[in-house]
C-alpha cells in the first residue's frame, strides 16, 4: 500500500507559515523579527484559498511565504542581532551593578549592525532603487524635522537632513523638478530622474509634535528610517557621480589652498550646502550641462508608430523649455516665505535667488537693495518700502508656473490681491471619470473663461437668475431620478387629437411638417433596450457588472454635486457682487 | 510680635521680670553637668509619654508630673488675661510654660528676618590684610633658591617626550579624538553599489515572486492649501464627516478640505506623522498580492446580441383592450383560425370575443372559477374546454362557420356506443355527463365531473384527446379524455409529487408532465418515461412548447424562464431572468420565432427564440421589448399570454379584468 498523503503537506497550506512559526523557526523576539523583515523588505502574502493556507484554522492570521522565512534564516544580520542583544544585556548588568567603568566600555563599544549589502540585495539595479525612493524622500524629510527624541537614534536625524539636502542639490543640478503642490499636509515634489517620477512630501513648518505611544511608534519607523537613509545614501552617490560632481557635495566656492579635509570636516549639515543656492563643484568642467542633452528621438520612430514618436518629440521640447523657465530671473525671498521649497523650485529652473541674511545666515547671494531683482516674493498683505523695477508677488506664482510650464501672468498674483484657486497637477493621472474645475479646463482650453462674473454682473437681468434656478431645480429632479423615466414627458409637441383632426380635414395643399420625433419616447425605448440586454448578462458577470456600475453611478453623482456646489457659489457671488455695487451706488446718490 | 513688644515694655511687669529669672536660672543650670538634665528620658519624642501622667524621670528616678493644664476656657482667659502669652512656650521635656526672655525673642526675630543670629556680630567691620597683596621687593625667605628651580625637570620632559611620541605613533588620542573616532566609526560611508541602471546581478538570493508596494495616491484638487470653492466641504458634508467620527473608513476623503488666503497661514498638517506611521505599518505588515486591474467597461460586458431592429416583425404597440369582465381574467385562448378570442374569469363566465373589432359576441356562465380554458385545435370542430371548479365543459361556442357548428353538434348529440366496461377506479375520479337542456342552451355540450379540483386542460393537436391536471389528485392528477369514445384513462398508477401543467408534444405521442421542480417527458406509444428534465427551480409555473417539438419553455415562480432544447441537455440551456416577479404564463408562436412571458409585476416581454434546422447551431434567444400595460391589482399581473396563430400579436390578461392586444 502507498503512503497516505497527509493534510497540508504540499499545496498552499505547505507554502505559508504564520508569525508565530516564522518566530520558533528563526529563534527571534517578535520585535528583532520586526527590524529584520522591515530592512529586508518581508512582507505577509495574501493567499489565494486563507483557509487552505491556515490549514484548516478559522481567522485571519498574519501569513508569511515560507521561502521567504527560510531566505531570512541564511541572513547573516541575525547573528549580529543576536550578538546586540547580549551586549546591550551586558551594559544593562553594568549599569545595574554600578560598574562604571564597564558602562563606559560597552556603551562605546555598541555593534553596528551593517545594512549596505541588503540595499543591494533589494534593489538589484539602480532603477528599483529609484522607484522606491517616494517612501524614502518623505520620510527622510519627516525625520529632518524631528527634535532630538529618544526612541531615534542620535545621529539619524542629521543624516536624514544631509541626505535629504544633497538629493535636493542633485535635483537642483540636474533640473530635474516636473511638479510642485502646495497641499494642506505639505508641498509635494515631483522630479524625473531617470524616467522614473519620484513624488515626495515636504511637510509644512514645525511638524512635529507628540504622539501617543498606541497611535505611533518612533522605533519602528526609525528601523525604516535607518533603512531608508542608507539607500538615499548609496542613491546620492551614484546620482552624484552620474552628474559629475564630488560626493559629499563640495560647493563651488571652494578655493584650492583650503584643505580636503578641512572641507571634509565642514561637516554634512554645514548650513552653506543646507542653504542651496550655490552650484556645486564638478570633478571635470567639460560635461554639457544636463538641460541642453539633446535626446534621439529617431530611435522612437523606427520601433514605435509616427504619431507617437511625434508626441514624444513634442513633450520633449516642453520639458527642455521647462528646466529653462526661470532662467534670467533674479528672486528675492521676504522673510515670511518659506525659504527651502522655494529656494529649491526656482533654482531648478535656473532662477537666483536671495533671501534676507536675517533669516538664514549663510547663502545669502544679494540684498534686497539690488536694483537688479526682477521678482520679490512677499506672503504679507502689505508692504511699506516697494521698489518700481521688481514685481511683488506671492509664492503660489512660482508653483502655478511650474505647473503650467510656463510664466503665466503676475497680475493674479500681486501682493495683497486675492488668490486664484492653486490645482493639483497630478490629477491627470487619475481616470478618465473625474470632475474638471473651470480652472483646470481653462488650462488646456483658453476659450473657457473661468471667471464669469464680471460678464454675468453686465447680463444678467433677474429673469435670468429665475433660469438659473429652473436650471438647479432640473438637476436636482435628475439626480434624484435614478433610471429618468418619468422625466420626459415635456415633448409630446404634437397630441393625437390635434393629428387626427389634421387627417379629418379636406384634401387640399397645405404645407408640410416636418415629422415630430418624440425624443422622451426614444429613450425611454432605448433605456428598455439596455435593460433587457442588461438582464441577459453572463450569470458570473452580474454581480462584476453590478458594482461597476454602480461605482460609476457614485462618480457621477459626486461630479455632479460639486457641478452643483460650483453653481451655487458662482450665484451667490454675483449676488453679493451686486448687492456691492447697488450699496455702492445708493451711496454716491445720497453724497449727490 | 513687632507690635507686641512695645506694649511688653511699656507695661513692664514684673512676671516678665520672674521669667527672666527663671530663664537665667536655666542659663545657670545649662552650665552644670549634673543638674541640667532634668528629665533623663533623653532625646525621645514625647509623644511616647502621651498616656501617662509622666513625662520621665528626675534625677532621682522620680517621675516628673505633668503638670495640671486648664481646659479650653482656661486657655482662652489665659490667653485674654496674660500679657506675656504671646511669649509663653512649652517645654516638652518638663511639661512645664516657659516665659521666653527678650534676648530669645530677639535671637528668633533676627532668624526669621535671615539675619545673622548674634546681634553682636560685626558684619561690615574693617578688613585687615593679613596678607598683602601687593608683590614686595625684598622676598621674606632669606636663602637662595635650589638649582632644581631653575632647571626644566628631565622626568617630565621624558614624559612630554613619550607622549609626543605616542601620539606621533597615533597611539595616544585625546578625548575629543577618540570621539570623533568613534563616530565615524558609526557613521554610514557610501560607494558607488550599482555600476550600470539597469545591470542585475544574477546571483545575489532574493526574495521569491516579490510584489512591490503600490505608491501611494498623488494628492487632488480637494487636497490644496487653496483648492475651487466647489471642494469645500458644505454644512451637509461637514455633519456627514462628523457624524462618521467612529467609522473614519466610510468617509470618502480622510481630511477635510480646507481654504487658506495664503500660504503663511498654512499650519503644520496634525496627522502627518500619524500618517506616515500608517504607511510604514503598511509596508511592513500588509499581506500583499497581485490583483489584475479591469480595463473593460460595464459594456463590454453586456452581451452581444443583434439589434431588435433586424428581428422584426413582433409586437410593439397596444393596439386593443377588452373590456367587460367583472373579476380578474385568468386565461385565454384562440381559434385555429384566429378570429375569435376566449377568455375565462373569477366571474364564473367565459366570453367570447371577435378580434378584430373587440367586441364581445357570447357570454357563458359555467358556474365556477374558469381556471384554464382551451380552443380545440382541430379546425373541423368548434369546440372549447373550459375548466370550471371540479368540471370539465366541452362547449360549443356557436361562432364561426355554421357547417361546422352545425356538425359539431350533431357528432356530440349521439353519444358513442360504449364497448368496454368503465372501471371503478377511473369511475371514481371522473363521470361524463351530457348537458342539461339548459346547458345546451348556452353551448354546453358536455360535462367531466372530477373528484378534484381541475387546474389545467389542455387538447391533443389532432383534437380528440385532452388532458386535465388535478395537482391534490396524488397518482390521479393527471387524466386523459377521448372526446369520440367519451373514455378517460389514468396514464400513472403512482404519484410523482404536485403536478403543475402537462403538455402535448404537437407531433410526436409524448406527454410532458411539469411537477414542481422537474418535467418528466412519457411516451404514449411504449408507455415509459423517455427523459426527465432537471429545472433547478423551486416551483414551475407553466410551460410552452416550440411548434418544432424540440425547445421547450418553462416559467417558474422564482422569476426565471428555462429554455431547454431537448436535443442538447436535460439541463435548460437557458436561464432568463427577465422578470422582477414570479412568471405566470409563457407562450411560443406557430409561426414566427418569438415566444412571450407574462408576470406578476405586469411585464409582458416578448423575445426572439430563433430555432435553426441546423443542428450544430444553438438557439439565438433575445428579448426584444417589454410591454407594461396592465394596471396593478392587488400584487397580480398578468396570468395568461397568448400569440394570435398566424400574425405576430400577442394577448395577455391579467388581473385588471383586462384583455389587451399587442400588435
Amino acid at each position: 500500500m502507498p503512503m497516505q498523503k497527509k493534510k497540508f503537506q504540499s499545496g498552499e497550506g505547505a507554502r505559508y507559515v504564520t508569525r508565530r512559526a516564522a518566530l520558533n523557526k528563526l529563534q527571534l523576539s517578535l520585535k528583532d523579527f520586526r527590524t529584520l523583515c522591515i530592512i529586508k523588505g518581508i512582507y505577509p502574502r495574501e493567499p489565494a484559498h486563507r483557509r487552505r493556507a491556515q490549514r484548516g484554522k478559522s481567522g485571519i492570521h498574519i501569513l508569511y511565504l515560507k521561502k521567504d522565512i527560510l531566505f531570512l534564516l541564511h541572513e547573516p544580520m541575525i547573528w549580529k542581532l543576536r550578538d546586540l542583544q547580549v551586549h546591550l544585556n551586558r551594559l544593562r548588568r553594568a549599569k545595574g551593578m554600578h560598574q562604571k567603568d564597564l558602562i563606559k566600555r560597552y556603551a562605546n563599544t555598541i555593534p553596528r549592525v551593517a545594512i549596505d549589502h541588503v540595499v543591494k540585495e533589494r534593489y538589484p539595479t539602480f532603477i528599483d532603487a529609484l522607484r522606491d525612493m517616494d517612501d524614502a524622500l518623505t520620510l527622510c524629510c519627516l525625520f529632518s524635522t524631528f527634535p532630538k527624541l529618544k526612541s531615534i537614534p542620535p545621529n539619524l536625524i542629521a543624516l536624514c537632513r544631509r541626505l535629504t539636502v544633497e538629493f535636493m542639490h542633485v535635483c537642483i543640478a540636474a533640473r530635474a523638478l516636473r511638479k510642485v503642490f502646495i497641499s494642506i499636509k505639505g508641498i509635494y515634489f515631483q522630479v524625473e530622474i531617470k524616467g522614473q517620477a519620484i513624488t515626495w512630501v515636504i511637510p509644512h513648518n514645525y511638524p512635529h509634535e507628540p504622539q501617543k505611544k498606541q497611535e505611533v511608534d518612533f522605533y519602528t519607523m526609525a528601523t525604516f528610517a535607518d533603512f531608508y537613509s542608507t539607500a538615499l545614501g548609496f542613491v546620492n552617490y551614484r546620482l552624484y557621480h552620474n552628474l559629475n560632481l564630488y560626493y559629499p557635495p563640495r560647493l563651488g566656492s571652494y578655493n584650492a589652498e583650503r584643505l580636503e579635509e578641512e572641507i571634509l570636516e565642514e561637516n554634512e549639515t554645514s548650513d552653506r550646502v543646507a542653504a542651496l543656492n550655490l552650484p556645486l563643484q564638478k570633478t571635470a568642467e567639460d560635461v554639457e550641462d544636463p538641460a541642453d542633452a539633446e535626446l534621439d528621438l529617431d530611435t522612437f520612430a523606427v520601433d514605435g508608430d509616427e504619431s507617437k514618436a511625434e508626441e514624444a518629440r513634442k513633450e520633449y521640447e516642453k520639458v527642455r523649455k521647462l528646466k529653462k523657465l526661470f532662467e534670467g530671473l533674479k528672486v528675492f525671498l521676504n522673510r515670511e516665505v518659506p525659504r527651502e521649497p522655494l529656494v529649491f523650485a526656482l533654482r531648478c529652473f535656473g532662477a537666483q535667488v536671495s533671501w534676507d541674511e536675517t533669516t538664514f545666515p549663510e547663502g545669502a547671494t544679494f540684498p534686497e537693495t539690488d536694483e537688479t531683482i526682477t521678482h520679490q516674493i512677499v506672503d504679507r498683505p502689505d508692504l511699506e518700502k516697494q521698489y518700481i523695477s521688481r514685481y511683488y508677488i506671492q509664492p503660489q506664482w512660482v508653483f502655478d508656473c511650474v505647473n503650467a510650464r510656463e510664466l503665466i501672468p503676475v497680475e493674479k498674483y500681486f501682493i495683497g490681491t486675492p488668490l486664484p484657486p492653486h490645482l493639483s497637477p497630478f490629477t491627470v493621472e487619475y481616470r478618465t471619470q473625474r470632475y474638471v474645475p473651470p480652472e483646470e479646463k481653462a488650462l488646456t482650453d483658453p476659450s473657457v473663461i473661468v471667471n464669469k462674473d464680471q460678464e454675468l454682473l453686465d447680463e444678467i437681468s433677474d429673469n435670468d437668475i429665475e433660469d438659473i434656478e429652473d436650471d438647479k431645480k432640473e438637476s436636482e429632479d435628475e439626480t434624484m431620478d435614478a433610471d429618468d423615466e418619468d422625466l420626459d414627458e415635456f415633448d409630446g409637441e404634437m397630441t393625437e387629437e390635434q393629428l387626427a383632426e389634421i387627417k379629418r380635414k379636406k384634401m387640399k395643399v397645405e404645407l408640410g411638417m416636418p415629422e415630430v420625433i418624440n425624443k422622451g419616447k426614444l429613450r425611454r425605448e432605448h433605456n428598455q433596450m439596455k435593460l433587457l440586454k442588461e438582464k441577459m448578462i453572463q450569470k458570473k458577470y452580474r454581480n462584476l457588472y453590478k458594482s461597476m456600475k454602480s461605482g460609476r453611478m457614485k462618480r457621477e453623482k459626486e461630479i455632479k454635486l460639486l457641478k452643483y456646489k460650483r453653481r451655487i457659489h458662482e450665484r451667490t457671488s454675483v449676488e453679493n457682487k451686486r448687492a456691492e455695487i447697488r450699496a455702492r451706488r445708493a451711496q454716491a446718490a445720497t453724497l449727490m | 510680635m513687632e507690635d507686641a513688644q512695645p506694649a511688653e515694655e511699656m507695661n513692664g511687669l514684673p512676671p516678665a521680670e520672674k521669667a527672666n529669672d527663671y530663664v537665667e536660672y536655666e542659663a545657670e543650670l545649662d552650665t552644670s553637668d549634673e543638674e541640667d538634665i532634668r528629665n533623663t528620658v533623653g532625646n525621645i519624642p514625647m509623644n511616647w509619654y502621651d498616656e501617662y501622667p509622666h513625662v520621665g524621670y528626675d534625677w532621682d528616678g522620680n517621675k516628673i508630673i505633668k503638670p495640671e493644664r486648664g481646659d479650653q476656657l482656661d486657655n482662652f482667659m489665659e490667653k485674654m488675661e496674660n500679657p506675656d502669652f504671646w511669649r509663653t512656650v512649652r517645654d516638652l521635656q518638663t511639661g512645664q510654660d516657659v516665659v521666653l526672655s527678650d534676648k530669645d525673642v530677639e535671637l528668633i526675630q533676627r532668624i526669621e528676618s535671615s539675619k545673622i543670629p548674634d546681634s553682636t556680630y560685626e558684619q561690615y567691620a574693617p578688613w585687615i590684610e593679613w596678607f598683602t597683596s601687593e608683590v614686595m621687593n625684598m622676598p621674606i625667605r632669606n636663602g637662595a633658591d635650589h638649582k632644581r628651580s631653575f632647571i626644566a625637570s628631565r622626568q617630565e620632559a621624558q614624559r612630554v617626550e613619550r607622549y609626543a611620541r605616542l601620539i606621533r605613533a597615533g597611539l595616544l588620542k585625546t578625548r575629543e579624538q577618540k570621539r570623533r573616532e568613534r563616530e565615524k566609526k558609526r557613521e554610514r560611508s557610501f560607494y558607488m553599489m550599482w555600476s550600470t541602471d539597469d545591470a542585475e546581478d544574477q546571483h545575489m538570493r532574493r526574495i521569491t515572486d516579490h510584489i512591490p508596494a503600490p505608491k501611494r495616491n498623488l494628492p487632488s484638487h480637494a487636497e490644496s492649501y487653496n483648492p475651487p470653492p466647489e471642494f469645500l466641504f458644505n454644512e451637509r458634508e461637514m455633519r456627514i464627516w462628523k457624524k462618521q467620527e467612529e467609522t473614519p473608513w466610510k468617509r470618502k476623503l480622510h481630511y477635510v478640505p480646507q481654504k487658506y488666503s495664503s500660504l503663511r497661514q498654512v499650519p503644520a498638517y496634525p496627522k502627518f506623522i500619524k500618517e506616515r506611521f500608517t504607511r510604514c505599518m503598511d509596508l511592513y505588515l500588509c499581506p500583499r498580492a497581485r490583483k489584475m486591474r479591469l480595463t473593460i467597461e460595464p459594456e463590454d460586458l453586456l452581451p452581444k446580441l443583434p439589434s431588435p431592429k433586424d428581428l422584426q416583425p413582433f409586437p410593439t404597440i397596444q393596439s386593443l383592450v377588452f373590456n367587460g369582465h367583472t373579476d380578474m381574467v385568468r386565461c385565454i385562448s384562440i381559434d385555429p383560425l384566429g378570429q375569435y378570442l376566449l377568455s375565462g374569469s373569477d366571474d364564473m363566465t367565459i366570453k367570447i370575443w371577435e378580434i378584430s373589432t373587440g367586441r364581445c359576441l357570447r357570454t357563458i356562465p359555467v358556474g365556477g372559477i374558469v381556471r384554464s380554458i382551451e380552443w380545440n385545435p382541430n379546425k373541423a370542430l368548434s369546440l372549447v374546454a373550459v375548466v370550471a371548479d371540479r368540471k370539465l365543459l366541452i362547449i360549443n361556442p356557436g361562432v364561426g362557420d355554421h357547417l361546422i357548428i352545425s356538425k359539431t353538434d350533431s357528432i356530440l348529440s349521439t353519444p358513442p356506443v360504449q364497448e368496454t366496461i368503465v372501471s371503478d377506479k377511473v369511475k371514481a375520479v371522473v363521470q361524463w355527463d351530457d348537458a342539461t337542456p339548459e346547458e345546451w342552451e348556452n353551448g354546453i355540450r358536455l360535462v367531466l365531473n372530477h373528484f378534484k379540483e381541475i387546474k389545467q386542460v389542455t387538447w391533443h393537436g389532432r383534437g380528440d384527446y385532452a388532458a386535465t391536471v388535478m395537482p391534490d389528485g396524488a397518482n390521479r392528477s393527471v387524466l386523459i379524455h377521448q372526446m369520440s369514445t367519451r373514455r378517460s384513462q389514468l396514464p400513472f398508477a403512482k404519484s410523482k409529487g404536485l403536478v403543475q401543467s402537462v403538455l402535448f408534444h404537437p407531433i410526436r405521442p409524448f406527454l410532458f408532465v411539469a411537477t414542481q421542480k422537474n418535467i418528466r417527458i412519457y411516451d404514449l406509444v411504449k408507455q415509459e418515461l423517455f427523459k426527465k428534465l432537471m429545472s433547478y427551480a423551486k416551483w414551475i409555473s407553466s410551460m410552452a412548447i416550440h411548434p418544432g417539438g424540440d425547445n421547450l419553455i418553462v416559467g417558474t415562480y422564482d422569476r426565471k424562464m428555462l429554455w431547454f432544447d431537448l436535443d442538447l441537455s436535460t439541463k435548460p440551456y437557458k436561464t432568463l431572468r427577465l422578470h422582477s416577479t414570479a412568471v405566470r404564463s409563457v407562450a411560443f408562436h406557430k409561426r414566427y420565432p418569438l415566444f412571450a412571458s407574462g408576470s406578476d409585476d405586469r411585464a409582458l416581454i416578448v423575445s426572439h427564440g430563433m430555432v435553426y434546422n441546423d443542428l450544430l447551431q444553438n438557439p439565438l434567444v433575445v428579448p426584444l421589448k417589454l410591454l407594461k400595460e396592465h394596471e396593478d391589482c392587488s400584487d397580480f399581473g398578468i396570468f395568461g399570454v397568448t400569440f394570435h396563430p398566424t400574425e405576430p400579436w400577442v394577448f395577455s390578461c391579467g388581473a385588471d379584468k383586462t384583455i389587451r392586444l399587442f400588435t
